[in-house]
């Protein structure tokens, strides 16, 4: 049964809620994840856009931080949005903030600017097909280095602005926001993949 | 062929979804500025003075000095917001060109303008506004805003008033889902609001822009019980730094407002935080200073 699988949204703050609505339109069950028990239940985690301070701090005080590491460390998928994508990476330009620090990606924060300079446009990415995707970037972070293991998947204005390293994949812009799934689409066949065959035929 | 376009209504309303779950926190320096962000701010609001100094000063209050803001500006990595007086358009384009990430067209400033609100919609920033029922909220986004708040009033510590009208706000939303569409047009001519904005809220059942609580925040308590109300981010005035211990009070705050609904936390946010600030029975205050009634 399809509607066994849950996929999480970490809820310490932010755009909870459109990554909820986009879990469901995907045919899954979404699950808004704030402790240890709800981390539990589900097969795959995204992190969405919010302040990424704010999001760390809250993930080191409330223990969340080292539980995502470890299910992530035995294949759990991780899927992070904007501030997501600044906590997943290993180095953040110009700052010490509390991070998970899983990716072999270096992030600039607010990369494009401030407020006013905040924009959408539409992105060929790689691995989605079915044409452009009208992304919206909010006081948006880019990718300001790869490492070994990370595949660049879309860019603007020569930035890379998604990635994907294994069961790991950011992306520096919303696709929440819009109601175009492909984005949550690609990520829910990730986190079917991780299940396994097995897995799966004990579940269809 | 790419179409590039900036600050679209969705990349406004997209900066206060990222917000939500949130506390936004008034600083009046950049000190302040650093000891919110540490607490765990989703975003600060740099202003001359708090609600409750403008209170018991008296005067004028006006947009701060753009020196100041900039000082913030340079400190917060995170969003930083400003005030301008309600109906002043040019403080707000004054803001807009310091590049502040939100404005707040606010009561807590002398208005400027008894009759007009600013048209928000000729803005590259976003704005938000305060409310004290849907009526006013749907008028101040039919203007451009894209983000409410209760007004509730600022600078009393007391959150009674914030109470008042998030209850009046999700009390019409709840009737308005109920009423037959025949209905609708005499509701938006009751409430004086926008018809095309009542439709919109029917089908919806909340506000077409997220829905924020202000005015009388102190305690991790407070901020927990307007998320449970509905509200769906904090912003704390004077609740800050008029209280003993503001970093730890900031902290508590940021806690409560994320596990809202989880009284244990809340419980243990609270312990040994220092005195609130002091409160304002709203009664004792003259009607002609009760800062809610700026604005319609």
């Amino acid at each position: 049964m399809l509607d066994e699988m849950k996929i999480g949204v970490l809820a310490l703050q932010g755009a909870v809620e459109p990554h909820m609505k986009a879990i469901a339109g995907c045919g899954y069950e979404p699950v808004a994840v704030k402790t240890a028990e709800r981390l539990d239940q589900v097969k795959g985690l995204i992190i969405p856009g919010g302040e990424s301070t704010t999001v760390g701090k809250l993930l080191e005080r409330f223990g969340l931080d080292t539980l995502i590491k470890e299910r992530v460390a035995v294949g759990m998928p991780l899927y992070g949005t904007c501030t997501g994508m600044i906590l997943m990476a290993a180095e953040i330009v110009g700052s010490t903030q509390h991070r998970l620090g899983l990716m072999a990606t270096t992030v600039k924060r607010n990369a494009f600017g401030r407020q006013v300079d905040s924009f959408e446009t539409d992105l060929d990415i790689c691995g989605i097909e079915g044409g452009p995707f009208r992304a919206i970037f909010i006081r948006a972070p880019y990718f300001e280095a790869l490492g070994s293991g990370v595949e660049a998947m879309a860019e603007v204005h020569g930035r890379v602005v998604m990635a994907r390293q294994g069961n790991m994949l950011a992306s520096a812009f919303h696709p929440e926001l819009t109601d175009d799934l492909r984005v949550h689409r690609y990520f829910a066949a990730m986190v079917e993949e991780s299940l396994g065959e097995g897995a799966k035929a004990q579940r269809h | 062929m790419v179409m590039e376009e900036r600050s679209t209504w969705r990349t406004k309303i997209g900066l206060a979804e990222m917000l939500k779950g949130g506390v936004i926190m008034d600083v009046t320096t950049a000190e302040q500025a650093k000891i919110a962000e540490d607490a765990g701010a989703v975003a600060v609001m740099a202003l001359e003075r708090v609600p409750a100094d403008i209170r018991a000063q008296g005067g004028i209050a006006r947009m701060a000095d753009p020196l100041k803001i900039k000082e913030i500006m340079n400190v917060a990595t995170i969003p930083v917001m400003a005030k301008a007086r309600i109906g002043h358009f040019v403080e707000a384009q004054l803001l807009e060109s310091l590049g502040v990430d939100y404005i707040d067209e606010s009561e807590v400033l002398t208005p400027a303008d008894e009759a007009f609100h600013i048209d928000k919609l000729k803005f590259k920033v976003p704005f938000v506004c305060g409310c004290r029922d849907l009526g006013e909220a749907l008028r101040r986004i039919g203007e451009g805003a894209a983000m409410i708040r209760t007004k509730g009033e600022p600078g009393t510590g007391n959150i009674v008033e914030a109470v008042r009208h998030m209850r009046s706000v999700m009390a019409d939303i709840r009737r308005i889902q109920n009423m037959p569409d025949e209905e609708l047009m005499a509701e938006a001519k009751n409430l004086g609001a926008p018809y095309d904005l009542v439709l919109e809220v029917k089908k919806l059942g909340k506000l077409p822009v997220p829905n924020f609580a202000a005015g009388g925040i102190a305690t991790p308590a407070d901020a927990a019980l307007m998320m449970q109300l509905g509200a769906e981010a904090i912003f704390v005035g004077s609740g800050i730094f008029k209280s003993d211990n503001p970093p730890l009070r900031a902290k508590a705050i940021v806690d409560s407002a994320t596990h809202f609904d989880d009284p244990d936390v809340i419980a243990r946010a609270s312990e040994g935080i220092g005195e609130a600030m002091a409160g304002l029975d709203i009664c004792k205050i003259p009607e002609e200073e009760l800062l809610a009634r700026r604005g319609w």
